[in-house]
């Protein structure tokens, strides 16, 4: 009966619809999508469910980020750069506070660079292992997400260790980092960088050589290497077009030139290739950690220098001089000289620099970020074309972006 | 005036439906608590815990929350379709029940009647299964379609394409144990697979049909989309696919055709290659719970695939279909006619 009622309303309702166009379809994918990594918002142009055109549409997390450095003093701008790629908050600071320092012309301790490089590699491991597990959800393997996340919650319980915050961190400072190590970590983290290769294993083990994943990513989001310069791209996107360009060799900073790490490189450009990277890239992240845990030196974990970094709170409370210059500190900040200034790091995501103008005030004239996120996402367009709609998803879990940075 | 027997006969049958549509109604509701309890302790973490001791309850919170939830409706949906769609994916899951055979048969002790534990025995048993069972697809294609939104109307397309390439599979893989059987009865189907082959290898189909076996299969996962072949509602995506513009109720409909359609491959599987009911070798002989134990592993099974795979691509999926699934259910239809001469 059911049956019946519903096929005559059925064709009741084909006999209401009588002219059939066919026609591209324009979908709207974001910016509330389970899969587009936050607030990605696009238009996809299709044929069936080829994709003709993929618009990316940003903006949709945009807080005027730049505008406000230039109303902060120096120092204030910090806390900010955390929200910008949140999932590895740590090299956010760096880059930050390597430019402002880049400005004042000021090198900081031994300890300090060593610490540095200990944070922001432990902030490419929550970075990638991130991007991993959101990717394999995004495709339907939502168990490597939970794997993924399990070990980027021991790094976040070692930065808990750090400075008391997981995930935007605020521990580095301009002349070195806020507080010094914990007696523990070293243990801690020595601890952790022996068992993390093992359960890298583990995720390989359920996506690497998994029929489907490799279906699934290999030979898709293709970009050539003229096309990602050209673009642009850097980081892991360029790296696995067989490019091997990465700051940390490059142009090194910190003390990255005094350890012994690989950078891996991809050859075909695809989202398989960047998978591989990813993964090869915690691996060396690993290996960064260890080294410089075992060669970290003694000292200060920031330099000598009132009127940029406040004293130590216990001096606040007992010496006048220690009082009136972190009075001084907090209520005037310090003054840059004039100048312009741009420092850049190897984030996870690729390039990421700050460019600061200085007009000699307590306050930057301008801040231009140059986020990797907001240009890796140009490619886009060139890695979906002629591909399917599942593809774009893969494409963009494999370019990896992060709203907080693109949007700024 | 008819003689009572008739009567008692006719109690019995509807008897039996009623027993049968409510056990197939509540079934869900302990099997969402098993899904999520899998999951949880294959993604090592705990699943459902606050709601009752080990989160027991928490289907039953489920069903309060689905039952009081606003039941939205798209403003420039079809808004009969959009309501009937659910009912069209629901009603032959529930109808493909009637030819499917629990057990044999078992003596009521007072009374000491005999009573089948099958609603009815169909000649054409295998048959009526595949073919009412196609007709779910049709709430999917319609609910799609009635949404009125691009991702529902995706979801419904792929879902009619991978439906009619994989039921051509399914039904081809199902004709192999029909030959070798030589019935279209489920019943005479497990009652073949009793006893052993040479004394000590159990008589059920998979050992003669391993690649109808692997083809069923395959294919059954796709036939009940889940993953790696759930591209109707592909989270990836297209959000939740067809049923994306549903709430509430209709879209528990949606959900309880789901499960059922998961049992119903599990209890097709057991019959068609698993011998149904029959003991494994040397085995007592306890019907009812042979059938349930093998069932409840199937289901587990899919599960397990569920939260281990990720999932094809619509393309990759119709290439497996025509180009893989279908060659080989046909070459083993030809081996076992082969066979069988």
């Amino acid at each position: 009966m059911l049956l019946t009622s519903g096929i005559l309303l059925l064709t009741l309702h084909m006999a209401n619809n009588q002219e059939i166009a066919t026609k591209e379809i324009t979908l709207n994918m974001g910016p509330q999508h389970p899969s587009t990594h936050g607030v990605l918002h696009m238009f996809l142009d299709m044929k069936g469910e080829k994709i003709i055109k993929a618009t990316p549409d940003i903006g949709y997390l945009h807080r005027g980020t730049e505008k406000i450095a230039e109303n902060l003093l120096y120092h204030q701008f910090v806390p900010y750069t955390d929200r910008l790629e949140y999932w590895s908050a740590m090299g956010n600071n760096l880059a930050y506070v390597l430019a402002v320092e880049k400005l004042l012309g000021i090198e900081v301790t031994e300890r300090a660079k060593y610490i540095r490089v200990l944070v922001a590699e432990l902030s490419r491991i929550t970075g990638h292992l991130t991007c991993i597990g959101a990717w394999a959800l995004d495709l339907g393997a939502m168990t490597v997400l939970l794997y993924a996340f399990r070990e980027r919650e021991m790094v976040l319980d070692l930065f808990e260790m750090i400075c008391g915050a997981r995930v935007t961190h605020n521990y580095l400072r301009i002349g070195g980092v806020r507080y010094d190590l914990q007696p523990l970590f070293k243990e801690k983290c020595l601890e952790f960088v022996d068992l993390f290769p093992k359960k890298l294993d583990e995720y390989e083990q359920l996506l690497t050589g998994n029929r489907i994943w490799l279906k699934r990513n290999k030979g898709v989001g293709v970009i050539s290497a003229e096309d990602a310069i050209s673009l642009g791209l850097s980081g892991p996107i360029l790296r696995s077009t067989g490019v091997k360009w990465d700051i940390r060799k490059d142009e090194p900073y910190l003390i990255y030139d005094r350890l012994d790490f690989d950078i891996p490189v991809g050859e075909n450009g695809d989202c398989f290739d960047r998978y591989v990277l990813r993964m090869q890239e915690m691996r060396q992240a690993a290996r960064i950690i260890k080294q410089a845990l075992e060669q970290l030196p003694d000292g200060k974990p920031c330099i000598d220098m009132p009127e940029v970094v406040p004293p130590p709170r216990k001096n606040i409370e007992t010496n006048m001089e220690s009082l009136i210059h972190h009075f001084k500190l907090v209520s005037h900040g310090f003054k840059a000289p004039k100048g312009e200034v741009y420092a850049s790091i190897e984030a996870p995501k690729g390039e990421l620099g700050f460019y600061i103008v200085s007009d000699g005030s307590e306050r930057p004239f301008r801040v231009k970020i140059k986020a990797p996120s907001f240009v890796n996402l140009q490619a886009i367009d060139p890695m979906c074309k002629d591909a399917y709609l599942a593809d774009v998803v893969a494409v963009v879990s494999s370019l990896d972006p992060v709203f907080g940075e693109a949007d700024k | 005036m008819p003689d009572i027997n008739t009567l008692i006969e006719v109690a019995l049958i509807i008897v039996k439906v009623i027993v049968v549509s409510l056990i197939l109604f509540t079934l869900p509701i302990p099997l969402t608590w098993i899904e999520r309890k899998v999951a949880g302790h294959i993604q090592v973490r705990l699943g459902p815990f606050r709601v009752g001791p080990h989160g027991i309850l928490q289907p039953v919170a489920d069903m309060i929350k689905l039952m009081f939830k606003e039941d939205i409706a798209p403003d420039k949906a079809d808004k009969w379709l959009f309501k009937f769609a659910p009912l069209f994916a629901m009603v032959p899951a529930f109808a493909v029940y009637a030819a499917i055979p629990f057990g044999d048969k078992i003596t009521i002790p007072i009374i000491n009647k005999e009573v089948t534990l099958y609603i009815s025995d169909m000649n054409v048993g295998i048959l009526y299964i595949l073919a009412v069972g196609g007709i779910s697809v049709y709430g999917i294609i319609l609910g799609g379609w009635a949404s009125n939104s691009k991702y529902a109307l995706l979801g419904g397309i792929r879902s009619s394409a991978q439906m009619i390439s994989y039921e051509i599979a399914l039904t081809f893989s199902c004709i192999g144990v029909v030959m070798t059987s030589n019935s279209l009865s489920l019943l005479d189907i497990v009652k073949l697979q009793s006893g052993t082959i040479l004394g000590f290898i159990p008589h059920w189909n998979i050992i003669c049909q391993p690649i109808g076996f692997a083809i069923f299969f395959i294919a059954a996962l796709a036939e009940i989309n889940r993953i790696p072949f759930d591209l109707p509602e592909d989270e990836g995506s297209l959000a939740a696919g067809y049923h994306v513009e549903y709430s509430a109720m209709k879209f528990s409909f949606f959900m309880l055709t789901e499960y059922l359609a998961m049992v119903t491959a599990s209890v097709l599987t057991v019959i068609l290659f698993f011998g149904g009911w029959n003991a494994p070798l040397f085995m007592p002989e306890i019907p009812i719970f042979w059938f349930v134990a093998k069932v409840g592993f199937f289901i587990y099974l899919f599960m397990w695939i569920r939260f281990t795979l990720p999932r094809y691509r619509y393309d990759q999926l119709m290439t497996i279909g025509w180009k893989i699934l279908l060659p080989l259910s046909l070459l083993n239809i030809l081996l076992t006619g082969l066979f069988l001469l």
